[in-house]
């Protein structure tokens, strides 16, 4: 086990104001369960878990209330005890309405003692790579980095691809989060066991781990928790530069690989990445048999009284993480579901924590910026920026022409929607946003052509 | 205390929710401040005709800004600084002795014609202040080639010189047509020649702000500094008038660099964003493009300068070029 500077240095990216000094030192604490949970069906990358209670049921912590719905999909179980209080559309951070459980958990049924686990433990040196794989999956695990993709699906390479390099993500780039970071101080035995677990599922490959060179005390904490670790194992001190936590930049700043334009996957170049907080929940739901049912959240901002590192059942209402922290300072001008480049501006406090909220982020009006959009002026800021190299400054005047196919000739698609050129521009255009509304339009466009084609087999 | 829970309590917008806090008037205002050297050695060396001079661009072109907005009903966009920083670039290519009344039709060319006839700000395929210029070369041939000689007012009989540049033409004919040595051809013309201190510091006739190539190095280093501009159409411009030179002949090539526009053409007037390609390599083919057509203007064109031209001839070519050096995605093929 060694620790090596990052080797590789991507073009563009920027250096937003971290502010994470609010919640960095403040340990996990966990929240006294909360009385009423909105247990989305939607935490996670691909089809929404499709809902097995009905209201009036009574459910046991750790039942599965969503089953998984198709290959990309994961299941859904209940974070507490509780009666199904209702079962509808709720509001989720990205704006988007899905199915949610709504659990009060203050009712509860007669004769329900504890439990001792939910899942049996499983031994994972004797545990075969189908029952890890199958452990993964029944516990309800997704990439707790952001985009909640399955990650039995990420384990489990399909035939003829393998991965040479396990890349846990501790780079947490992000303005303001800190749950990344806490939990590598606090939980680095779990992530070392995780690693473990995963390189018998991948069939030993190389660890990578990489952490941003601002966080010495989590390179100090994964070192210490590796030091006597078989194997290729390294730790990479990554350069602090946003976004160093994209899967495809990572890759390339840690094992100098390139992926390839989508639909190519790191699996592709030999390499399956993963945030340390998945690691972590990997190792719980193997040793403990305990499914991802929480996780830790920061909750942060200049306009909350005491930004806490906070472990919540998923499903756990802002309002509740929010009053934990002592309640607002202020009134805030924006609430945002994640960190500050990439996360979700909500417009209430009653929409429930999913197994990807990383955290929420109470801003004042001073920290608020706003803008009037003007023209662009060709000062190329967007195209040092952008990490992905591409044009943004094509891509937005084109869409505001609507011109989606002059965007689409831009390699739109290949947009990260990191954030970079907006943050950046002097004429305060939402470039990504328009990279954004380009990427919906051609998606729709090829679910619709799609559908077209199937229509015409089937007619025939 | 439980935070109120009503949508219009909070602002919604997509993200990124950080901005940098660039701005375009920070920008501009990075131009002008880039600018000040080059404005001071002008008014130092040509006195008050230049002071007028700009001052009179400078507010012309904030008023016919104002005014074509006004027309178009469209919000006012003075507070960008854009029109001052185009009055500003404007009088520092004039010549001071020029009638003021010129000046102020150049201006009102430069903002209502090159600039907001196209949309305004961004929109504008020719550099605004080069394209009023050019016009009033056309139009206003004496005035604009009418020299005034540094501290001019201490030599009142004799205020007006040819610049360097004609020296530089004759050079280049002498040395086509004539068998004589380049010897005895330098020290011909050599009496026209500024010392090279002269032509660092800007004692030699020419436009108020291109004579000063320190001031305009210095400027230049400002916005580099300011991450305002790239090096690289500076650096392709300037190197592709010195290759060139070298292996035309004629004047040297410190000479060429150094008098006529080269120098602020290549820092101010060749960077403008945007008549100017957006990607790095793009900026390269630009950078070579503009050196080169000045030369060759230089050498084989009926005007003793063509560094404004070449600037303006690239700036057409601009979208071509753009569209030649689009960048590749991280990972495509």
């Amino acid at each position: 086990m060694k620790t090596v500077k990052s080797p590789f240095k991507f073009k563009g990216g920027v250096h937003p104001d971290y502010n994470k000094e609010l919640a960095r030192d403040k340990a996990i604490e966990k929240l006294p369960l909360p009385a009423e949970l909105v247990v989305s069906m939607s935490q996670h990358l691909g089809a929404p878990a499709k809902c097995l209670v009905k209201p009036g049921d009574f459910v046991r912590r750790g039942q599965v209330v969503g089953e998984k719905n198709g290959f990309i999909s994961v299941c859904v179980r209940a974070p507490a005890d509780g009666k199904v209080k209702a079962v509808e559309k709720r509001l989720g951070p990205a704006g988007g309405k899905a199915d949610a459980v709504i659990l009060d958990t203050t009712a509860k049924e007669e004769g329900n003692g504890e439990r001792a686990s939910i899942l049996p433990p499983l031994d994972w040196k004797t545990a075969t790579r189908e029952e890890l794989l199958k452990r993964v999956e029944e516990a309800g695990i997704c990439g707790m980095g952001g985009a909640g993709f399955p990650t039995s699906v990420k384990l489990n390479p399909p035939p003829g691809k393998r991965c040479e390099y396990l890349i846990l993500n501790g780079a947490e780039c992000e303005p303001y989060l800190t749950a990344d970071f806490r939990v590598m101080l606090e939980r680095a035995d779990r992530i070392r066991l995780g690693v473990e677990i995963m390189r018998k599922i991948l069939g030993q490959p190389a660890v990578r781990i990489a952490i941003e060179a601002n966080k010495p005390e989590a390179i100090d904490a994964m070192g210490k928790a590796f030091a006597d670790i078989d194997g290729n194992v390294e730790i990479v001190v990554l350069p602090v530069l946003y976004p160093q936590g994209s899967e495809k930049h990572q890759i390339f700043a840690t094992v100098g690989r390139v992926v390839p334009e989508p639909p190519a996957l790191p699996i592709d170049v030999g390499c399956v990445v993963e945030n340390v907080g998945t690691v972590a929940a990997i190792a719980d739901a193997v040793e403990l048999g305990e499914p991802l049912l929480e996780r830790v959240t920061t909750v942060s901002g200049d306009a909350v009284v005491e930004p806490k590192n906070i472990l919540a059942p998923s499903g756990t209402k802002y309002a509740d993480l929010v009053a934990f922290c002592g309640g607002e300072k202020e009134p805030p001008a924006k609430v945002i579901s994640g960190g500050t480049m990439m996360g979700f501006a909500v417009s209430t406090l009653e929409i429930g924590t999913t197994k990807t909220t990383s955290g929420l982020l109470l801003l004042s009006r001073k920290k608020v910026f706003q803008y009037a959009s003007g023209a662009c002026i060709n000062c190329g800021r967007c195209l040092r920026a952008c990490p992905m190299n591409l044009n943004p400054a094509l891509i937005s005047k084109a869409v505001d022409a609507n011109d989606i196919k002059a965007a689409e000739d831009a390699s739109v698609m290949d947009c990260i929607e990191c954030g970079a050129c907006s943050f950046g521009c002097p004429a305060y255009r939402t470039i990504t946003q328009s990279c954004r509304r380009a990427k919906n339009s051609i998606r729709a466009r090829i679910a619709a052509e799609k559908a077209k084609a199937q229509a015409a087999v089937e007619k025939k | 205390m439980r935070p109120k829970d009503t949508a219009e309590h909070y602002i919604l917008s997509s993200s990124p929710h950080a901005h940098a806090n660039a701005s375009v008037s920070r920008i501009m205002l990075d131009v002008i401040v880039a600018l000040l050297p080059t404005t001071a050695m002008g008014i130092y060396f040509f006195g008050m005709p230049a002071v007028w001079t700009i001052a009179v661009c400078v507010s012309t072109c904030i008023v016919t800004e104002a005014l074509c907005r006004m027309a178009m009903k469209r919000e006012s966009t003075i507070g960008d600084l854009s029109a001052v920083l185009t009055g500003l670039l404007l009088a520092l290519n004039l010549p001071a002795g020029i009638p003021l009344w010129m000046a102020a039709v150049g201006s009102v060319f430069a903002i209502a014609i090159a600039k907001q006839v196209f949309g305004g700000l961004g929109m504008n395929p020719f550099n605004p202040a080069l394209a009023a210029r050019a016009f009033m070369l056309i139009s206003f041939t004496g005035p604009m080639t009418t020299w005034l000689k540094p501290f001019w007012w201490r030599t009142p009989e004799a205020a007006t010189t040819a610049t360097p540049l004609a020296v530089m033409k004759t050079w280049f004919v002498a040395e086509a047509t004539a068998s004589a040595s380049p010897h005895g051809l330098c020290n011909a013309a050599c009496k026209g020649v500024p010392s090279l201190c002269d032509m660092l510091v800007g004692n030699m006739p020419g436009c108020i702000g291109e004579v000063s190539a320190a001031a305009l190095a210095l400027g230049a280093m400002y916005l580099l500094w300011r991450k305002v501009i790239t090096w690289h159409i500076p650096v392709a411009f300037i190197a592709t008038v010195f290759v060139y030179s070298l292996v035309a002949g004629g004047a040297p090539a410190t000479m060429q660099v150094l008098t006529g526009g080269v120098m602020i053409g290549a820092c101010f007037m060749a960077t403008d964003y945007v008549t100017s390609p957006i990607t790095a390599k793009g900026k390269l083919v630009f950078g070579f493009g503009c050196g080169l057509l000045c030369m060759l203007i230089r050498q084989f064109g009926s005007y003793p300068e063509g560094c404004s031209f070449a600037i303006l001839i690239m700036n057409a070519l601009c979208p071509l070029v753009n569209r030649w050096t689009q960048p590749r995605p991280f990972g495509a093929k």
